[in-house]
């Protein structure tokens, strides 16, 4: 089997996480797309492996290992990322990500950025507006 | 006590004084006034005991270096003579009398441990001046003296006047005091020493390369400090200060000092013959013009001050004709006369409560509620129009017969056109001294009208200074077969032309001024004038305050009063008007160099506000805008950013794959 | 170059495809479509079963790239429980069954743009590279349980060992992270009343 294909398989897939990571509004959705992207990546890993071992230049099999360790990792970083999004859910009412914008300077800030106290006056608002 | 040891406690004494005035002057009031008074006495007696040790013998020289100062080295060193010791007692006695006299005269004032701690110090910068044996401690102390005489005339900061008055007397006898520090440099680098006695010795065997330079640069320093021409305008302002300030300043510091600098480097000046003509000119523009200015003034401190100005050219015409002896002579009279001249004043103003003559001259009987100003300033007038025997005429008759001497060329190195100029000058002033002191005697207590107020009797501080004072002016001329013992050796004696030609026209002056007083006292009652003061129960400082600050506002001028009945007006005609306001010197600098110099800092305010601040905020606005743009990308949104970042990714990839494979 | 390449598709040519590299390519297209709607579903919980079939489609590539053991790990962690926790956490934050309008966010084009340009720079540069390579699939399988077990624990030992830790260090963290604490149990609940209340509205 030409390598050309596994590979360029990959490099679509990757390009369709990409799209999703940075195009979808719900974080679970983005998590679904780094799934993707890293699914691309184990791809790649396993079809050079297939290739390296049987031209005898890797016996280790590094590729498939890797391979592994990023399946063990993915789930771990879903857990983990899972757990911080339903953290912000909790905290904040929504998951989505263009809605988390507590970094951004308010247009009526300072020069000298009083970011902090804006952003937090604008959770509070939140807050009281959530309450009322 | 070695006389080195007693030499240096002299000016010692009152600077120690002065920092423990200033220490604790707020915390401990009761302890101001010895503080003030006894250190001067102390000093006092240890001059006097310098003054008999040395005795007119060799001088005496005392150096120590504290540290090296490079090419040219600086040292602490004194160098008393005869002309030193003598200075300095006066300096003591009329410092001594000012404290004394200013314990009771500023009893009131809220500010008297300030005052007394500067007088204090004055009065040891002025001995500083008077001992020291290097030109740079000199000028110390020199400076020390223009920056106290800033804090003195401004003592009643409250009025503009003062504030004005302070402020010019520093900025003119600073603008004097550069060219002096270029002079004092230069005279340095030529004699390679800044101790006096190795600069005479190179004087002496001609070491100088450019003594014109040097003695014209001295002499402006000379000029802004003894308030000489054109320099001398600072003078009649300082009256803006309390009294005792302006006897300190014109009797005995300050405007001494410049006198006593060029007696001290005579042979410096009398190395360069041009300088001595400059210097003669001088003497002889101030010693005129100031008189007829005193003749027109209406505020007796104003008048006794250009008085000052006219006894100072008297000073520096006998220095421009080569008589140090004379100069100093006539200084240490002079600062006799002048100091209870002022001080009188003082009383004078306090008992009136007013500083203007031609309100007083509408004053009956003022001579009656102070009996002891009166006769003690008859006896000061009297030795100020240089009438015999009292002090001023011998010290006046040295100088007039030293320019004579020169005059008719028996000096040598003088040039004889300068004993003319100081001769002619001389006898011209005798004549106009005379007819001001007259005048300011006649309007001050014989003045007809309503009673002169009564607020009983002086302190006694005040009147036992101006007995004190009045002994010297009364008889300081009977020193003037033992003074040459100090001096050059030079006989002082009156010589009999001179005698007779001065004291005639002086006789001739304050005759035509009585006429003339004859003749308008009658318009007196015509034009009633008199302006109350507030407080006149209070301390004699509050009264003179009070005094001066409503003299402007009732006459439209610090000096001018529109008085027909004053003999100075007749006898001046059309000169009167530009007399009272100094020829109009003030109205000369103000369109030469304050407008210039104002002009120039507003177009320098301009090219500060319009030009370089343009470029500054031009500076900071394109930062700015470019912030403003860079901040509208900060969104907040995390996927907004990552996509600039992986766009600039792919980028850089393709990039380095486009030159990789260009290079294949 | 244009010889070596001549000489490539003489051997392999890509007119005349294998019947692996067929099955590769269906399965591939099938992978591949459904990794797209996968990502523009407006439909969230349609989404993460698309993503059951993209995750299937690559172990079935797996499969054929002989590497078994990778498979079957592919089907029991990626579709047997990545994908059900991406379920609850969808159902946990309340996502909107049905067709929810907003599903892209504003920046949709930038990411097209970003995707679009990074996809042509991969394809070409990898296309580029190993036009010609071929990867022999024949002989013994590269990556059954057996080579798979014994390299991971001859040679790959200490990294193993150190995966574990990481798997415990994310556990205790995801435990940590969604514990509720007294405060943030309040505002998570006034803050889902709120959203109720919201969406009543």
């Amino acid at each position: 089997m030409h390598l050309a294909y596994p590979a360029v398989l990959s490099a679509l897939l990757f390009c369709t996480g990409l799209y999703g990571v940075l195009a979808r509004r719900n974080a679970i959705l983005v998590l679904m797309s780094v799934e993707l992207m890293l699914n691309a990546v184990n791809l790649n890993l396993v079809a050079f492996d297939v290739w390296l071992s049987k031209a005898a230049r890797d016996t280790l099999h590094s590729g498939q290992a890797l391979t592994l360790f990023t399946i063990a990792i993915a789930a771990a970083e879903i857990g983990i990322g899972l757990a911080i999004v339903l953290a912000v859910y909790r905290g904040r009412g929504t998951s989505d990500i263009d809605k988390l914008r507590d970094t951004a300077e308010s247009p009526d800030d300072g020069p000298d950025g009083s970011a902090p106290d804006a952003s937090a006056v604008a959770v509070t608002d939140e807050k009281a507006e959530a309450t009322a | 006590m070695t006389t080195t040891t007693l030499a240096v406690l002299v000016p010692l004494l009152p600077f120690l004084a002065a920092a423990a005035g200033l220490l604790l002057g707020r915390t401990l009031p009761g302890f101001v006034r010895p503080l003030a008074v006894l250190p001067t006495l102390a000093a006092l007696a240890l001059a006097v005991v310098v003054a008999v040790r040395q005795g007119g013998g060799r001088s005496i020289d005392a150096a120590t270096e504290l540290t090296p100062t490079g090419s040219v080295p600086v040292e602490l060193a004194l160098h008393i003579d005869g002309f030193a010791a003598l200075v300095a007692v006066l300096v003591c006695v009329v410092a001594s009398c000012v404290q004394i006299y200013s314990t009771a005269y500023l009893r009131d004032d809220p500010r008297y441990p300030s005052y007394a701690a500067l007088v204090s110090l004055f009065t040891s910068a002025m001995l500083v001046v008077v001992y020291s044996g290097d030109l740079i401690v000199l000028l110390v102390g020199w400076e020390v003296m223009g920056i106290c005489s800033y804090f003195l005339v401004g003592h009643y900061w409250e009025t503009p006047e003062a504030r004005a008055a302070s402020l010019k007397a520093f900025l003119v006898t600073k603008l004097g005091d550069v060219p002096f520090l270029i002079g004092l440099f230069a005279l340095a680098v030529d004699a390679g020493s800044f101790r006096i006695t190795t600069v005479l010795g190179a004087v002496a065997s001609g070491g100088l390369d450019h003594p014109t330079l040097i003695a014209l640069l001295l002499l402006a320093g000379v000029a802004g400090k003894s308030a000489q021409f054109p320099l001398h305008t600072w003078l009649p302002d300082a009256m803006a200060g309390p009294t005792p300030v302006s006897a300190l300043i014109h009797a005995a510091t300050m405007v001494a000092a410049g006198v006593y600098f060029v007696a001290r480097l005579l042979p410096v000046f009398t190395a360069s013959g041009a300088a001595l003509v400059v210097l003669a000119v001088m003497a002889a523009v101030t010693m005129t013009g100031s008189a007829l200015a005193a003749l027109a003034q209406d505020d007796i401190k104003r008048v006794l001050a250009y008085s000052t100005i006219g006894q100072l050219g008297y000073m520096t015409g006998a220095l421009a004709v080569g008589d140090r002896g004379a100069a100093v002579f006539h200084l240490l009279s002079h600062g006799a006369f002048k100091a209870l001249l002022f001080l009188a004043a003082g009383v004078i103003i306090h008992a009136a409560g007013t500083n203007s003559l031609a309100e007083m001259s509408r004053m009956k009987d003022l001579r009656d509620r102070v009996p002891d100003a009166y006769w003690t300033m008859t006896v000061a007038l009297l030795a100020l129009a240089a009438i015999p025997p009292f002090s001023g005429f011998f010290s006046k008759e040295a100088v007039l017969g030293a320019a004579e001497h020169a005059a008719t060329g028996h000096a040598e190195a003088i040039p004889s056109s300068a004993g003319w100029i100081v001769l002619v000058a001389g006898l011209v002033t005798a004549l106009l001294t005379a007819a001001y002191a007259t005048r300011l005697w006649l309007l001050a207590f014989r003045g007809r009208g309503a009673e002169a107020p009564d607020h009983g009797r002086q302190p006694v501080a005040m009147n036992a200074v101006l007995w004190v004072l009045a002994i010297p002016s009364l008889a300081f001329g009977l020193t003037v077969g033992v003074l040459p013992r100090w001096f050059d050796g030079r006989s002082l004696t009156p010589t009999l032309t001179t005698s007779v030609l001065g004291t005639g026209v002086a006789l001739v002056g304050g005759l035509v001024t009585y006429a003339a007083w004859r003749h308008t006292t009658a318009l007196a009652a015509r034009l009633p004038l008199g302006a109350v003061v507030a407080h006149p129960e209070a301390g004699g400082g509050i009264v003179e305050a009070e005094a001066m600050a409503a003299h402007a506002a009732a006459y439209g001028d610090v000096a001018y009063v529109p008085d027909p009945a004053d003999p100075g007006r007749l006898l001046l005609g059309p000169l009167h008007r530009h007399a009272a306001r100094g020829f109009h010197v003030d109205a000369v600098y103000s369109a030469l160099f304050v407008r210039p110099v104002t002009a120039a800092a507003s177009l320098v305010r301009f090219l500060d506000r319009e030009v370089v601040e343009t470029y500054v905020r031009g500076a900071a606005a394109l930062p700015d805008w470019l912030g403003r743009a860079v901040r509208r990308a900060q969104t907040g949104n995390v996927q907004t950013y990552l996509s600039a970042l992986l766009a600039g990714t792919v980028v850089l990839a393709i990039a380095v794959v486009l030159v990789a494979t260009a290079g294949a | 170059m244009n010889t070596l390449a001549a000489a490539a598709t003489q051997t392999h040519g890509f007119l005349s495809p294998t019947g692996v590299e067929i099955a590769f390519l269906l399965v591939g297209l099938a992978t591949f479509g459904a990794a797209i709607v996968t990502v523009t579903t407006r439909q969230l919980v349609h989404a993460a079963l698309w993503l059951v079939v993209t995750l299937g489609g690559l172990a079935v590539e797996y499969l054929l790239l002989t590497a078994e053991f990778i498979a079957w790990v592919q089907v029991l962690i990626y579709v047997g429980s990545v994908v059900v926790l991406l379920l609850f956490g969808l159902m946990l934050t309340r996502a909107p069954i049905g067709r929810s309008p907003d599903a892209d966010s504003g920046n949709r084009w930038a990411a097209l743009t970003v995707a679009v340009a990074a996809a042509a720079a991969l394809v070409w540069v990898v296309v580029d590279a190993f036009r010609t390579t071929w990867v022999d699939l024949d002989g013994a399988a590269q990556g059954t349980t057996a080579v798979t077990g014994s390299i991971l624990f001859q040679h790959w030992v200490l990294p193993f060992e150190a995966l574990s830790v990481l798997l415990l260090a994310a556990l205790v963290g995801a435990i940590v992270l969604s514990r509720k604490s007294d405060r943030t149990a309040n505002t998570a609940k006034t803050a889902t009343t709120a959203r109720t209340r919201e969406g009543n509205r």
